[in-house]
């Protein structure tokens, strides 16, 4: 604070109206109860007795996104639910964080190569701030997520830079139709520009022969 | 409205004029247990239809068991029923060696029995827990994950794993048991045994929970067999009185020595000293509710304990190795067998693809969870809106099982 | 009742109608035509011997070897099968019915071969029949509301084909 420090008594502490806000902020994250597969299990114990997330300020679950700062992602998200995250988010009010809990939302997890109705990574469908990896994470790692986002949060501008309070919604939102190279008015050539780029990738995914 | 019934005064004081109404619940939804999404058609209060839509956690297992040897599927098997992997472990295990026919040592039978009934305590704790939540009560939660964490922790010490464990996989245990686990084990069944009580205080007898669960969502035992339901949500739906058969795949079709080891299949009522349990059958409560099915578990929970008991007394003088190795290809051919996991007969199908093949042409699991939410509908309709938790909850649904 | 005696009982009732059989396979099963599924099973659910009142199961199986240079040794003709698990609560036997399909009807791709449904006798054909209709591709004549129950509505194809591809995209999220 400069030339402000301690020209006050002891118990008057001076701050910045930002770093008040930031402080308020990043000490009570409320979480929205959004538990989609195993890594759910291992959220909830982070909440449970052991580990308590209370500690951090954010053990207020909230079943409602109304109510929510932040959205652990905590499963696979598929195909299915896919639109369904991207609503909840939109849901949210400002500003809003996003933890991806697990393998699955990192990019896929175990089901990368096999899992036709899985979504290879939930960034795909809404921006996320930290990832947290493993196959379930334990409940330290969630821990830890969530301090980086304390962290993030205690940066944060939005005040005195005018700094944008989310980082940018991902094009795919899994309502729209097909991506612009893919998609054409006329049927036809959008069938034949859709089975050019299905071979270039199928060409592209094989393996080298030797 | 006829004159005649306008003369009973009860109608009209419930003749209030409502509108049919569609409700969505779900997918995310604190009481619908990950990402169930019922579709609900009330009048008023008052359901009258109830349209489950799954496929919210369908993550392609079955495509992923026919692509990948089976000794690659078991780390699938544990996500599919994330609250008790170990069960499934054991359950698609024993399907391959079936289809191989493998002859397990004794060492792992014993190894199989005491861990699988371990993790069956842990996923009943889990199941108590939220079904205290669903019902609006915190604690029991706070309770049962403080008891299932100290499960956690002997499952970390064999396996390294908190959840999603691959320990039984096919031709017997990964490993031995380390140094001491014996004794740990044996001071947290100590620990444990009393605690039950407490949970029976707190959550079986409380007023509330009781008014809440006594006589809701009743599954009558016709009902229960059409619909080919199992494990807790059968057993609750049967009377040990009036001559029904203990109906428990671990009584019935013994697997790993199951029928070696002295304990009691949990049927109702319960309003005797059969089970040696101080609580007893409260007022409203009748056979196939909600209370019954949650009463059937948390007995289920005393009678693992004993199972436990005997499955470490024998393990000292236990024969043989903990693993046997599995033969490279599998034989053509099929077999299907069923285990009974927590939440009821896991079947799994595997199908050998005649010209020995490394991976199987087809792997099918037969979810208990699915079948006995198939019921959802025809227990809920004239229930009210607020019951439809404690119904999907007295379930005990696994998503990740019936999406799989 | 063992898994012989009640293959010879339904022989002496049904006759030629059992296609075939199995009392060596490790789960002993019986083959039967799709059009004479229903009243097979009818018999074995109403039959106070045989009783069998649990259906436990439906699986579909794709035979197929989608490598066309592993065919010829595959051991098998491609086609589908719909597989019962049947047991009884009384006696607790077990039984297997299975009954075998082309993979497409009239062997023309794109059309899905039909099976009479049995969700009249079981309530648990209900949703395993939606399962095998959604994940493999048959069609079950007369079921109440044959919908996909996994995958999306709008889903292109059956995945537990064996020469099922897999989407590139979904409603514009990649899907490799
Ligand atoms: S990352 Fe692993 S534990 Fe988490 S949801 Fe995916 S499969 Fe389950």
């Amino acid at each position: 604070m400069g030339w402000l420090e301690g020209r006050f008594e002891e118990s008057v502490v001076t701050t910045t109206l930002e770093q008040a806000i930031n402080w308020a902020r990043e000490s009570s994250m409320w979480p929205m109860t959004f538990g989609l597969a195993c890594c759910a299990i291992e959220m909830m114990a982070t909440g449970a007795s052991r580990y308590d997330i209370d500690r951090f300020g954010a053990g207020a679950f909230r079943a409602t996104p109304r109510q929510a700062d932040l959205m652990i992602v905590a499963g696979t998200v598929n195909f299915k639910m896919a639109a369904r995250v991207r609503r909840l988010y939109n849901q949210m009010p400002d500003p809003k964080f996003v933890i991806a809990m697990g393998a699955c939302t990192c990019g896929g997890g175990p089901y990368y190569k096999y899992g036709y109705n899985v979504v290879k990574g939930v960034d795909l469908v809404v921006p996320v701030d930290v990832y947290v990896p493993g196959c379930p994470p334990r409940p330290e790692a969630l821990l830890e997520g969530l301090m980086r986002i304390q962290d993030k949060v205690r940066a944060m501008k939005d005040l005195t830079k005018g700094q944008p309070l989310e980082i940018p919604i991902p094009a795919r939102t899994g309502f729209t139709h097909l991506p612009p190279e893919l998609s054409d008015p006329d049927p036809v050539k959008a069938v034949e520009k859709q089975n050019a780029w299905a071979k270039r990738n199928k060409e592209r995914a094989a393996p080298a022969k030797a | 409205m006829s004159p005649a019934t306008l003369q009973d005064q009860t109608i009209v004081e419930f003749d209030v004029r409502t509108d049919e109404m569609l409700v969505n619940m779900g997918p995310q939804h604190p009481s619908t247990h990950g990402v169930l999404r019922l579709v609900l058609r009330t009048d008023g209060e008052v359901i009258s239809e109830v349209t489950p839509h799954l496929g919210y956690l369908h993550r392609c297992a079955e495509k992923i068991g026919e692509n990948v040897m089976p000794i690659q599927f078991i780390p699938y098997t544990d996500r599919m029923d994330y609250l008790a992997g170990m069960n499934m472990n054991l359950a698609y295990s024993l399907a391959v060696e079936k289809l191989c026919g493998m002859k397990l040592p004794e060492k792992a039978n014993v190894l199989r029995v005491m861990i699988a009934e371990l993790n069956r305590i842990a996923s009943h704790l889990v199941g108590m827990g939220a079904y205290g939540l669903d019902l609006g009560t915190f604690s029991p939660f706070l309770y049962a994950f403080r008891e299932r964490e100290m499960i956690l922790d002997l499952f970390e010490e064999l396996c390294g794993a908190r959840l999603t464990y691959s320990y039984i996989t096919i031709g017997g245990v990964h490993d031995d048991l380390p140094e001491g686990w014996i004794d740990r084990c044996k001071q947290f069944l100590d620990y444990f045994e009393p605690r039950i009580l407490e949970y029976h205080a707190l959550l079986t007898t409380n007023h509330i929970f009781v008014q809440r669960t006594a006589g809701i969502g009743i599954l009558s035992k016709e009902l229960a067999l059409s619909h080919a339901c199992s494990g807790p949500m059968l057993r609750g739906s049967l009377n040990r009185k009036a001559g029904d058969p203990e109906w428990d795949l671990r009584k019935l079709e013994p697997y790993c020595g199951y029928e070696t080891y002295d304990f009691k299949v949990i049927i109702p009522p319960f309003d005797d000293d059969y089970y040696g349990v101080p609580y007893r059958t409260p007022r409203g409560a009748v056979i196939g509710d909600c209370w019954h099915r949650f009463y059937v578990r948390m007995l289920e929970v005393l009678e693992s304990i004993k199972l436990i008991r005997q499955a470490m007394q024998r393990y000292p003088s236990a024969q043989g190795s903990h693993r046997i190795e599995p033969p490279r290809h599998l034989p053509g051919g099929e077999a299907y067998l069923e285990t009974e996991c927590p939440r009821g007969a896991m079947g799994f199908y595997v199908v050998g693809a005649p010209n020995k093949q490394a991976v199987p042409l087809r792997v099918r699991a037969k979810s208990s969870s699915f079948l006995n939410l198939s019921v959802t509908n025809a227990i809920c309709n004239g229930c009210l809106i607020a019951d439809i938790p404690a119904i999907v909850g007295s379930i005990d649904i696994v998503m990740g099982e019936i999406d799989r | 009742m063992t898994a012989s005696d009640i293959i010879t009982a339904l022989e002496t009732k049904f006759g030629t109608k059992i296609k075939s059989k199995s009392l060596e396979a490790i789960d002993p099963f019986i083959v039967v035509d799709p059009s004479d599924l229903v009243e097979v099973v009818r018999h074995l659910r109403d039959e106070p011997t045989l009783a069998f009142d649990l259906l436990h199961n439906i699986s579909g199986v794709d035979y197929l070897e989608p490598d066309p240079k592993k065919a010829a040794k595959a051991g098998f003709e491609p086609h589908l099968e719909v597989v019962y698990h049947l047991q009884s609560f009384q006696h607790r036997h077990r039984l297997v019915v299975k009954v075998l399909l082309p993979r497409w009807k009239n062997d023309q791709k794109g059309q899905l071969p039909e099976v009479p449904t049995l969700t009249s006798l079981y309530g648990s054909a209900n949703w395993h029949e939606r399962e095998v209709y959604d994940l493999v591709g048959v069609i079950f004549v007369g079921h109440p509301d044959l919908t996909r129950i996994l995958l999306a509505e709008d889903w292109e194809g059956h995945p537990l084909r064996k020469d099922y591809e897999f989407p590139l995209e979904y409603h514009g999220i990649r899907g490799r």
